[in-house]
C-alpha cells in the first residue's frame, strides 16, 4: 500500500512536470544561450553550469568520502575518536543546505577569494554531500564478510592489499550508490548554489566564472514570474538529466557485477 | 627430524582474560602435529599467535617466545612474508567470489605479477596437491563458490599452497565436511607433510588418531600433554587426556 502510494506520487510528480514542460522543449532550447533573463533563448549555459558544478562536487567529495570511510572501517579500532568522527558526520548530514550555502559564501567566496564561481559552488556542494558518501561507503565496507579480510591477510597481503583486493571490489556497488545519491543531491540543490555560485546567465568559460545551475534557473524563472513555460521546460530537462545519470550509473554497476561473477 | 617451530612459555591474553598459559612445544619438519581439546581451550588462538594474525585483534597481548627457523616471530618486521611462510586453512571453506583460477592465484599475485605460463603451472600443481585437479580441470574459469563444501576446502588448500608456505596450519578444516570429503582432505595432508610441517587443530579426536604423528592436548589454555599420537591414544600419561579421548568430557 505504502509502496504503491510512493510510486503513484513519483509518477504523478514526474508526469505533471514532463507534461507541462515537454511541449516547450526543442533542440534550440537545449543549445541556445539564455536570452532576456530566460524569457527567450535556451538553457545551454545552465546545463553546462550544472554539469561542471556537479563534476567539481563529486570529484572532490567522492575520493575524500571513500577514503574517510576506508579509514573508519578498515584502519581504526572502534573508540572515542571514531565515535567522535561518526557523530560529527551524522551532525553534518543533518545540517540544512542553506547553512552550507552560508558557510561556502563566507569561506570560499569571501575569505578565499574565489568569488561567486563554479569552484565555490562545487566545493560547497562537496561539503554538503560528503556525509552521505561517507556513511553509505562505510556501511558498504562493513557489509563485506570479515573472513575475506582474514583470507587476504593470511595469504600475505599488506593492509592496503587487503583493502583494495578483498574488500573494495565487493563494497563497490554500495559505495557507488552513495556517490549517485550525492550526484542527485547536488543537481537538485538551489540554496547552496545561489549563495556560492551566483546566477550569471552567461556561458561559463572557466571554473572561476559565476554560473547558474538548472535548478537555480528554474527557481528564478518561476519565482520572479519570468516565464512559466520555460520554467516547466527547464524542470523537465532537469528531471531527465537525473534519470539519465541514475540509469547509466545503475546499468554500469550491473555490468560490473556481472563481469565479476563470470571472471 | 629438525625443529621448524619452537614455542617457549607462550602466554596470550585477550584483555584481562588469559587464553594460553605457559605453552611450550616444538613443531618438526615433515610431521603432522595435531592439537586437540574442547572448545575454548585456546587451539585457534595458538595458530593466530604463530602467524601473527593475532596482531589484527586489538586487545590481544602475546608474551613468550615463538621461534621459526631460528627467528623470533615477535621481532619479524615483514609480517606479510611470515604469513606466506606459514599458510593457514580455516574451519569454514572461504572461497572468494571469483573463478577457481583467480582464487588460487589470489595470494600469489599479491606478492608479484606472474607470467601466464607460471600461473598455469601453479594452478595445476597446487590443485594436484590438494587432489582437486581431476574434478575441476575442465572448469577452472567457473566460480569457486559453485564447488561443493569439500571441494571448496581443497580449493582453499590449493590457494594456501600457491604462496609456497613451509608450514601449513589447519584450523578444524573438516568440521563442516562429510566423511568422504574429510578423507580426501586427510589424504592431501598426508601427502603435504613430505615438504611441509603441518599443524592440525581438530575437534575430532578420531581424526587426530588417523593423521597425527604427534598430538598435543590443550585444555583451558594449558598444554596438558604432548607426545606421539600412538602413545596419547593408547597410554596417555595424564588422567585428563585419557578422559578426553575416551569421551568422558569435551
Amino acid at each position: 500500500m505504502s509502496t504503491t502510494s510512493a510510486v503513484c506520487a513519483l509518477v504523478f510528480v514526474i508526469g505533471f512536470v514532463l507534461a507541462g514542460g515537454f511541449s516547450h522543449i526543442s533542440w534550440g532550447f537545449l543549445t541556445e544561450p539564455i536570452l532576456d533573463m530566460g524569457r527567450e533563448g535556451g538553457i545551454l549555459p545552465a546545463i553546462v553550469g550544472t554539469l561542471l558544478m556537479v563534476m567539481v562536487a563529486v570529484g572532490i567529495a567522492a575520493p575524500l568520502g571513500i577514503a574517510s570511510a576506508i579509514y573508519l572501517s578498515e584502519y581504526t579500532v572502534e573508540g572515542k575518536l571514531t565515535q567522535a568522527i561518526r557523530f560529527g558526520i551524522n551532525c553534518l548530514a543533518g545540517v540544512p543546505s542553506i547553512i552550507f550555502g552560508l558557510f561556502g559564501f563566507i569561506l570560499f567566496v569571501v575569505m578565499l577569494g574565489f568569488g561567486w564561481s563554479i569552484l565555490s559552488g562545487g566545493l560547497s556542494l562537496a561539503a554538503m554531500i560528503l556525509p552521505t558518501i561517507i556513511r553509505t561507503a562505510e556501511e558498504a565496507l562493513r557489509s563485506v564478510p570479515s573472513s575475506y579480510r582474514d583470507v587476504a591477510a593470511s595469504l600475505g597481503g599488506t593492509r592496503w592489499q587487503v583493502v583494495t583486493r578483498s574488500v573494495l571490489p565487493y563494497a563497490l556497488p554500495g559505495i557507488l550508490t552513495g556517490v549517485i545519491l550525492g550526484i542527485g543531491r547536488s543537481i537538485e540543490e538551489t540554496a547552496v548554489v545561489i549563495f556560492t555560485a551566483g546566477s550569471a546567465v552567461q556561458m561559463p568559460t572557466s571554473l572561476f566564472d559565476s554560473a547558474r545551475t538548472m535548478s537555480v534557473h528554474f527557481y528564478i524563472l518561476a519565482r520572479e514570474g519570468i516565464s512559466n513555460d520555460n520554467a516547466y521546460a527547464t524542470a523537465a530537462v532537469l528531471i531527465c538529466t537525473i534519470l539519465v545519470i541514475n540509469i547509466t550509473a545503475y546499468s554500469l554497476m550491473h555490468r560490473l557485477m556481472r563481469g565479476r561473477k563470470t571472471a | 627430524m629438525q625443529n621448524k617451530i619452537a614455542i617457549n612459555k607462550l602466554n596470550v591474553f585477550f584483555g584481562k582474560e588469559q587464553a594460553l598459559k605457559d605453552i611450550s612445544f616444538d613443531v618438526k619438519n615433515n610431521e603432522i602435529l595435531t592439537v586437540i581439546g574442547p572448545a575454548n581451550s585456546g587451539k585457534s588462538t595458538l595458530l593466530l599467535a604463530i602467524n601473527r594474525m593475532i596482531d589484527r585483534v586489538s586487545n590481544a597481548k602475546v608474551y613468550g617466545e615463538i621461534v621459526i627457523d631460528g627467528e623470533q616471530v615477535s621481532g619479524i618486521r615483514d609480517v606479510e612474508n611470515l604469513r606466506r611462510k606459514i599458510g593457514m586453512v580455516y574451519a569454514m571453506p572461504i572461497p572468494l567470489p571469483m573463478s577457481i583460477r583467480d582464487n588460487i592465484l589470489f595470494g600469489a599475485r599479491m606478492k608479484r605479477m606472474l607470467k601466464k605460463k607460471e600461473e598455469n603451472e601453479m594452478v595445476e600443481s597446487t590443485l594436484r596437491a590438494s587432489f582437486l585437479w581431476d574434478e575441476v580441470k575442465d572448469r577452472l574459469d567457473s566460480s569457486g563458490m559453485k564447488l561443493s563444501g569439500g571441494q571448496q576446502q581443497r580449493l582453499c588448500i590449493s590457494r594456501t599452497l600457491a604462496v609456497k608456505p613451509d608450514v601449513i596450519m589447519f584450523d578444524e578444516p573438516c568440521s563442516g565436511l562429510d566423511p568422504i570429503s574429510t578423507a580426501k582432505v586427510e589424504d592431501a595432508m598426508k601427502e603435504l607433510k613430505r615438504d611441509h610441517a603441518i599443524i592440525l587443530v581438530t575437534n575430532n579426536t578420531k581424526q587426530a588418531a588417523r593423521v597425527g604423528d604427534r598430538t598435543a592436548f590443550l585444555l583451558m589454555g594449558e598444554l596438558v600433554e604432548i607426545d606421539d599420537t600412538n602413545k596419547i591414544f593408547t597410554a596417555p600419561s595424564r588422567k585428563k587426556t585419557e578422559e578426553y579421548i575416551t569421551g568422558k568430557f569435551g
